[in-house]
Protein backbone atom coordinates (compact mmCIF):
# COMPACT_ATOMS: atom_id res chain seq x y z
CA UNK A 1 0.00 0.00 0.00
CA UNK A 2 2.81 2.40 0.85
CA UNK A 3 4.44 1.33 -2.41
CA UNK A 4 1.33 2.63 -4.16
CA UNK A 5 1.74 5.93 -2.33
CA UNK A 6 5.39 6.07 -3.46
CA UNK A 7 4.28 5.56 -7.06
CA UNK A 8 1.66 8.27 -6.70
CA UNK A 9 4.10 10.78 -5.17
CA UNK A 10 6.64 10.33 -7.97
CA UNK A 11 3.99 10.35 -10.65
CA UNK A 12 2.80 13.77 -9.42
CA UNK A 13 6.41 15.01 -9.26
CA UNK A 14 7.03 13.86 -12.83
CA UNK A 15 3.83 15.55 -13.93
CA UNK A 16 4.52 18.92 -12.33
CA UNK A 17 8.31 19.34 -12.59
CA UNK A 18 8.96 21.22 -15.82
CA UNK A 19 12.39 21.51 -17.42
CA UNK A 20 14.69 18.76 -16.23
CA UNK A 21 16.06 17.09 -13.13
CA UNK A 22 16.75 20.11 -10.93
CA UNK A 23 13.08 21.06 -11.21
CA UNK A 24 12.23 17.94 -9.19
CA UNK A 25 14.12 19.24 -6.13
CA UNK A 26 11.40 21.42 -4.55
CA UNK A 27 8.94 18.52 -4.94
CA UNK A 28 11.35 16.14 -3.23
CA UNK A 29 11.88 18.51 -0.28
CA UNK A 30 8.13 18.73 0.11
CA UNK A 31 7.71 14.96 -0.20
CA UNK A 32 10.39 14.28 2.42
CA UNK A 33 8.81 16.68 4.89
CA UNK A 34 5.31 15.30 4.44
CA UNK A 35 6.08 11.58 4.44
CA UNK A 36 9.23 11.38 6.57
CA UNK A 37 10.67 8.87 4.08
CA UNK A 38 13.96 10.76 3.78
CA UNK A 39 15.62 13.87 5.15
CA UNK A 40 16.81 17.06 3.47
CA UNK A 41 20.37 15.82 4.06
CA UNK A 42 19.57 12.71 2.02
CA UNK A 43 18.46 14.95 -0.86
CA UNK A 44 21.56 17.16 -0.68
CA UNK A 45 23.81 14.10 -0.59
CA UNK A 46 22.03 12.76 -3.64
CA UNK A 47 22.49 16.00 -5.59
CA UNK A 48 26.24 15.76 -4.91
CA UNK A 49 26.33 12.09 -5.90
CA UNK A 50 24.27 12.70 -9.05
CA UNK A 51 26.98 14.95 -10.36
CA UNK A 52 29.42 12.06 -10.21
CA UNK A 53 27.16 9.30 -11.52
CA UNK A 54 25.88 9.06 -15.07
CA UNK A 55 22.30 9.49 -16.13
CA UNK A 56 19.52 12.03 -15.72
CA UNK A 57 19.48 13.74 -12.31
CA UNK A 58 15.73 13.18 -11.85
CA UNK A 59 16.09 9.43 -12.36
CA UNK A 60 19.07 9.20 -10.02
CA UNK A 61 17.16 11.08 -7.33
CA UNK A 62 14.01 8.99 -7.61
CA UNK A 63 15.96 5.71 -7.63
CA UNK A 64 17.86 6.76 -4.52
CA UNK A 65 14.80 7.95 -2.63
CA UNK A 66 12.87 4.83 -3.68
CA UNK A 67 15.65 2.54 -2.44
CA UNK A 68 15.96 4.45 0.85
CA UNK A 69 12.28 3.94 1.56
CA UNK A 70 11.34 0.58 0.03
CA UNK A 71 14.52 -1.12 -1.17
CA UNK A 72 15.29 -2.05 -4.77
CA UNK A 73 11.63 -2.49 -5.71
CA UNK A 74 10.97 1.01 -4.38
CA UNK A 75 13.78 2.39 -6.57
CA UNK A 76 12.31 0.82 -9.68
CA UNK A 77 8.73 1.88 -8.88
CA UNK A 78 9.79 5.48 -8.10
CA UNK A 79 11.78 5.87 -11.35
CA UNK A 80 9.08 4.35 -13.52
CA UNK A 81 6.43 6.53 -11.87
CA UNK A 82 8.56 9.63 -12.46
CA UNK A 83 8.93 8.99 -16.20
CA UNK A 84 5.34 7.89 -16.87
CA UNK A 85 3.91 11.45 -17.14
CA UNK A 86 6.75 12.46 -19.52
CA UNK A 87 6.10 9.47 -21.70
CA UNK A 88 2.35 10.16 -21.86
CA UNK A 89 2.77 13.91 -22.45
CA UNK A 90 5.26 13.43 -25.27
CA UNK A 91 3.08 10.77 -26.92
CA UNK A 92 0.26 13.31 -26.85
CA UNK A 93 2.54 16.04 -28.27
CA UNK A 94 3.58 13.64 -31.06
CA UNK A 95 -0.11 12.99 -31.91
CA UNK A 96 -0.76 16.73 -32.17
CA UNK A 97 2.48 17.51 -34.06
CA UNK A 98 1.84 14.75 -36.59
CA UNK A 99 -1.41 16.46 -37.55
CA UNK A 100 0.22 19.82 -38.16
CA UNK A 101 3.71 18.75 -39.21
CA UNK A 102 3.41 20.03 -42.75
CA UNK A 103 1.67 23.23 -41.70
CA UNK A 104 3.68 26.32 -42.69
CA UNK A 105 2.79 27.85 -39.33
CA UNK A 106 4.43 25.03 -37.35
CA UNK A 107 7.50 25.27 -39.59
CA UNK A 108 7.68 29.01 -38.96
CA UNK A 109 7.36 28.51 -35.19
CA UNK A 110 10.22 26.02 -35.01
CA UNK A 111 12.34 28.14 -37.36
CA UNK A 112 12.19 30.94 -34.78
CA UNK A 113 12.43 28.69 -31.71
CA UNK A 114 15.58 26.85 -32.87
CA UNK A 115 17.99 29.78 -32.45
CA UNK A 116 16.32 30.53 -29.08
CA UNK A 117 17.02 26.92 -28.01
CA UNK A 118 20.63 27.32 -29.16
CA UNK A 119 20.98 30.34 -26.88
CA UNK A 120 19.68 28.28 -23.93
CA UNK A 121 22.20 25.53 -24.69
CA UNK A 122 24.98 28.17 -24.73
CA UNK A 123 23.74 29.30 -21.28
CA UNK A 124 23.90 25.71 -20.01
CA UNK A 125 27.48 25.46 -21.30
CA UNK A 126 28.40 28.71 -19.53
CA UNK A 127 27.07 27.45 -16.20
CA UNK A 128 28.97 24.16 -16.48
CA UNK A 129 32.12 26.01 -17.64
CA UNK A 130 32.00 28.33 -14.61
CA UNK A 131 32.34 25.47 -12.13
CA UNK A 132 34.79 23.57 -14.32
CA UNK A 133 37.30 26.27 -15.17
CA UNK A 134 37.19 28.39 -12.01
CA UNK A 135 38.21 27.35 -8.51
CA UNK A 136 36.00 29.92 -6.77
CA UNK A 137 32.52 31.23 -7.64
CA UNK A 138 32.88 34.08 -10.15
CA UNK A 139 30.95 36.62 -8.05
CA UNK A 140 33.44 36.18 -5.21
CA UNK A 141 36.33 37.34 -7.38
CA UNK A 142 37.11 40.94 -6.46
CA UNK A 143 40.02 41.96 -8.64
CA UNK A 144 41.46 41.54 -12.11
CA UNK A 145 44.46 39.57 -10.82
CA UNK A 146 42.08 37.52 -8.67
CA UNK A 147 40.31 36.49 -11.87
CA UNK A 148 43.47 34.93 -13.30
CA UNK A 149 44.49 33.18 -10.11
CA UNK A 150 40.98 31.70 -9.86
CA UNK A 151 41.26 29.97 -13.22
CA UNK A 152 41.71 26.22 -13.05
CA UNK A 153 44.42 25.94 -15.73
CA UNK A 154 44.58 22.13 -15.65
CA UNK A 155 40.94 21.62 -16.69
CA UNK A 156 41.12 24.52 -19.14
CA UNK A 157 44.14 23.03 -20.92
CA UNK A 158 42.50 19.60 -21.03
CA UNK A 159 39.33 21.05 -22.59
CA UNK A 160 41.32 22.99 -25.21
CA UNK A 161 43.47 19.96 -26.07
CA UNK A 162 40.38 17.69 -26.34
CA UNK A 163 38.45 20.13 -28.48
CA UNK A 164 40.60 19.61 -31.58
CA UNK A 165 40.17 15.81 -31.88
CA UNK A 166 36.50 16.18 -30.90
CA UNK A 167 35.73 18.34 -33.93
CA UNK A 168 38.30 16.79 -36.30
CA UNK A 169 37.68 13.07 -35.72
CA UNK A 170 34.56 10.91 -35.69
CA UNK A 171 35.45 9.15 -32.43
CA UNK A 172 32.58 8.45 -30.04
CA UNK A 173 32.05 10.88 -27.12
CA UNK A 174 32.31 7.85 -24.79
CA UNK A 175 35.96 7.53 -25.81
CA UNK A 176 36.72 11.14 -24.88
CA UNK A 177 34.81 10.88 -21.58
CA UNK A 178 36.66 7.70 -20.56
CA UNK A 179 40.03 9.16 -21.58
CA UNK A 180 39.43 12.40 -19.67
CA UNK A 181 38.37 10.48 -16.54
CA UNK A 182 41.73 8.65 -16.62
CA UNK A 183 43.63 11.89 -17.31
CA UNK A 184 41.74 13.49 -14.42
CA UNK A 185 42.86 10.78 -11.99
CA UNK A 186 46.49 10.83 -13.21
CA UNK A 187 46.90 14.61 -13.12
CA UNK A 188 44.63 15.10 -10.07
CA UNK A 189 42.25 17.54 -11.80
CA UNK B 1 12.82 -7.05 -32.93
CA UNK B 2 16.22 -5.92 -34.08
CA UNK B 3 15.12 -2.29 -34.15
CA UNK B 4 13.88 -2.53 -30.55
CA UNK B 5 17.24 -3.92 -29.49
CA UNK B 6 19.10 -1.14 -31.32
CA UNK B 7 16.90 1.47 -29.66
CA UNK B 8 17.45 -0.04 -26.25
CA UNK B 9 21.24 -0.28 -26.63
CA UNK B 10 21.64 3.24 -28.03
CA UNK B 11 19.64 4.80 -25.21
CA UNK B 12 21.28 2.65 -22.54
CA UNK B 13 24.65 3.90 -23.83
CA UNK B 14 23.41 7.47 -23.61
CA UNK B 15 22.12 6.92 -20.07
CA UNK B 16 25.31 5.21 -18.93
CA UNK B 17 27.78 7.78 -20.24
CA UNK B 18 26.10 11.12 -19.70
CA UNK B 19 27.30 13.10 -16.75
CA UNK B 20 25.47 16.28 -15.74
CA UNK B 21 21.92 16.32 -17.02
CA UNK B 22 19.99 16.96 -20.19
CA UNK B 23 22.23 19.48 -21.90
CA UNK B 24 25.32 17.34 -21.33
CA UNK B 25 23.50 14.62 -23.26
CA UNK B 26 23.49 16.66 -26.44
CA UNK B 27 26.82 15.33 -27.82
CA UNK B 28 25.74 11.74 -27.09
CA UNK B 29 22.37 12.27 -28.79
CA UNK B 30 24.12 13.74 -31.82
CA UNK B 31 26.56 10.87 -32.16
CA UNK B 32 24.15 8.00 -31.49
CA UNK B 33 20.86 9.23 -32.93
CA UNK B 34 21.96 11.51 -35.79
CA UNK B 35 25.39 10.42 -36.98
CA UNK B 36 25.46 6.67 -36.21
CA UNK B 37 21.81 5.59 -36.53
CA UNK B 38 20.44 8.43 -38.68
CA UNK B 39 17.11 8.14 -36.86
CA UNK B 40 16.58 11.91 -36.62
CA UNK B 41 18.00 15.18 -38.03
CA UNK B 42 19.79 18.05 -36.26
CA UNK B 43 16.64 20.13 -36.64
CA UNK B 44 14.46 17.47 -35.03
CA UNK B 45 16.82 17.17 -32.06
CA UNK B 46 16.63 20.94 -31.47
CA UNK B 47 12.85 20.82 -31.70
CA UNK B 48 12.72 18.00 -29.11
CA UNK B 49 14.81 20.13 -26.76
CA UNK B 50 12.54 23.12 -27.23
CA UNK B 51 9.44 21.02 -26.56
CA UNK B 52 11.11 19.39 -23.51
CA UNK B 53 11.55 22.83 -21.96
CA UNK B 54 7.81 23.35 -22.07
CA UNK B 55 6.66 19.88 -21.00
CA UNK B 56 7.05 18.08 -17.69
CA UNK B 57 9.80 15.60 -16.96
CA UNK B 58 13.39 14.81 -17.71
CA UNK B 59 14.79 15.96 -21.09
CA UNK B 60 16.46 12.58 -21.68
CA UNK B 61 13.17 10.73 -21.27
CA UNK B 62 11.31 13.17 -23.49
CA UNK B 63 13.87 12.77 -26.27
CA UNK B 64 13.84 8.99 -25.86
CA UNK B 65 10.06 8.99 -26.24
CA UNK B 66 10.20 11.13 -29.40
CA UNK B 67 12.92 9.06 -31.06
CA UNK B 68 11.57 5.68 -29.95
CA UNK B 69 8.14 6.58 -31.28
CA UNK B 70 9.59 7.75 -34.60
CA UNK B 71 11.52 4.50 -35.08
CA UNK B 72 9.08 1.92 -33.70
CA UNK B 73 5.85 3.55 -32.58
CA UNK B 74 4.44 3.28 -29.03
CA UNK B 75 6.53 0.29 -27.91
CA UNK B 76 9.61 1.92 -29.41
CA UNK B 77 8.97 4.90 -27.14
CA UNK B 78 8.63 2.60 -24.11
CA UNK B 79 11.79 0.62 -24.96
CA UNK B 80 13.90 3.76 -25.54
CA UNK B 81 12.68 5.27 -22.26
CA UNK B 82 13.50 2.11 -20.31
CA UNK B 83 16.91 2.04 -22.01
CA UNK B 84 17.82 5.56 -20.94
CA UNK B 85 16.80 5.06 -17.28
CA UNK B 86 18.08 1.52 -16.69
CA UNK B 87 21.80 2.40 -16.24
CA UNK B 88 20.87 5.00 -13.59
CA UNK B 89 18.77 2.49 -11.66
CA UNK B 90 21.53 -0.15 -11.77
CA UNK B 91 24.36 2.24 -10.83
CA UNK B 92 22.47 3.92 -7.97
CA UNK B 93 21.38 0.50 -6.59
CA UNK B 94 25.00 -0.65 -6.63
CA UNK B 95 26.45 2.37 -4.83
CA UNK B 96 23.55 3.18 -2.51
CA UNK B 97 25.19 1.70 0.59
CA UNK B 98 28.47 3.58 0.04
CA UNK B 99 26.95 6.71 -1.44
CA UNK B 100 28.60 9.30 0.83
CA UNK B 101 32.04 7.72 0.56
CA UNK B 102 31.62 7.38 -3.19
CA UNK B 103 30.99 11.06 -3.84
CA UNK B 104 33.93 12.12 -1.67
CA UNK B 105 36.47 9.51 -2.73
CA UNK B 106 39.60 11.05 -4.24
CA UNK B 107 39.52 9.01 -7.45
CA UNK B 108 35.91 9.96 -8.20
CA UNK B 109 36.57 13.66 -7.52
CA UNK B 110 39.59 13.76 -9.87
CA UNK B 111 37.94 11.66 -12.57
CA UNK B 112 35.10 14.16 -12.53
CA UNK B 113 37.44 17.10 -12.86
CA UNK B 114 38.54 15.53 -16.13
CA UNK B 115 35.05 14.51 -17.27
CA UNK B 116 33.63 17.99 -16.70
CA UNK B 117 36.37 19.57 -18.84
CA UNK B 118 35.59 17.00 -21.54
CA UNK B 119 31.83 17.65 -21.33
CA UNK B 120 32.44 21.38 -21.88
CA UNK B 121 34.48 20.67 -25.03
CA UNK B 122 31.84 18.18 -26.26
CA UNK B 123 28.95 20.59 -25.73
CA UNK B 124 30.86 23.37 -27.51
CA UNK B 125 31.36 21.13 -30.54
CA UNK B 126 27.62 20.26 -30.49
CA UNK B 127 26.75 23.95 -30.34
CA UNK B 128 28.90 24.63 -33.40
CA UNK B 129 27.30 21.80 -35.39
CA UNK B 130 23.71 22.57 -34.38
CA UNK B 131 24.25 26.32 -34.58
CA UNK B 132 24.88 26.07 -38.31
CA UNK B 133 21.41 24.55 -38.74
CA UNK B 134 19.63 26.94 -36.37
CA UNK B 135 21.27 30.27 -37.20
CA UNK B 136 20.81 30.51 -40.95
CA UNK B 137 20.14 34.21 -41.59
CA UNK B 138 20.01 37.66 -39.98
CA UNK B 139 16.63 37.02 -38.35
CA UNK B 140 17.67 33.78 -36.62
CA UNK B 141 20.99 35.37 -35.61
CA UNK B 142 18.97 38.20 -34.07
CA UNK B 143 16.80 35.76 -32.10
CA UNK B 144 19.93 33.98 -30.84
CA UNK B 145 21.53 37.24 -29.65
CA UNK B 146 18.34 38.49 -27.99
CA UNK B 147 17.71 35.25 -26.09
CA UNK B 148 21.37 35.09 -25.03
CA UNK B 149 21.15 38.63 -23.63
CA UNK B 150 17.78 37.93 -21.98
CA UNK B 151 19.12 34.84 -20.22
CA UNK B 152 22.32 36.59 -19.16
CA UNK B 153 20.71 39.70 -17.71
CA UNK B 154 17.18 38.73 -16.68
CA UNK B 155 15.67 35.77 -14.86
CA UNK B 156 12.71 35.17 -17.17
CA UNK B 157 11.78 31.47 -16.98
CA UNK B 158 12.97 29.42 -19.95
CA UNK B 159 9.42 28.17 -20.67
CA UNK B 160 8.21 31.74 -21.18
CA UNK B 161 11.10 32.57 -23.52
CA UNK B 162 10.40 29.54 -25.70
CA UNK B 163 6.64 30.19 -25.74
CA UNK B 164 7.13 33.89 -26.53
CA UNK B 165 9.37 33.17 -29.50
CA UNK B 166 6.98 30.44 -30.63
CA UNK B 167 4.25 33.09 -30.69
CA UNK B 168 6.52 35.45 -32.65
CA UNK B 169 7.13 32.68 -35.17
CA UNK B 170 3.39 32.09 -35.39
CA UNK B 171 2.79 35.80 -35.97
CA UNK B 172 5.52 36.01 -38.61
CA UNK B 173 3.95 33.09 -40.47
CA UNK B 174 1.28 35.54 -41.63
CA UNK B 175 3.82 37.82 -43.36
CA UNK B 176 4.43 37.55 -47.09
CA UNK B 177 8.10 36.60 -46.82
CA UNK B 178 7.32 33.76 -44.42
CA UNK B 179 4.40 32.53 -46.48
CA UNK B 180 6.65 32.23 -49.50
CA UNK B 181 9.32 30.45 -47.46
CA UNK B 182 7.20 27.89 -45.66
CA UNK B 183 4.29 27.19 -48.01
CA UNK B 184 3.94 23.55 -49.02
CA UNK B 185 6.97 22.42 -51.03
CA UNK B 186 8.70 25.80 -50.82
CA UNK B 187 11.45 24.50 -48.53
CA UNK B 188 13.57 21.58 -49.71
Amino acid sequence: MRLLQLAYEFFITGLLAFGGGLATLPFLYDMGTRTGWFTNEDILRMVAVSESTPGPLGINMSTYVGILTFGLLGGIVASLSLVLPSLLTILLVIKILDKFKTSPKVKAIFYIIRPATMALIVMALISIAKVTFFNVPLNEIGSFSGFFSAINYKTLILAVVLFIPIIKTKLHPIFFIAASAIIGVIFKL
Amino acid sequence: MKDFWKLFISFAKIGAFTFGGGYAMLPMFQKELIESRKWITDEELMDYYAISQCTPGVIAVNTATFVGHKVKGFWGAVVATLGVILPSIIIISLIVSIIAEFAESEIVVHAFGGIRACVCALILSSIIKLGKKAIVDKLTLGVFVIVTLLSLFTSIPVVLIILAFGLIGFGLSYTKAFKRRFEEGADK
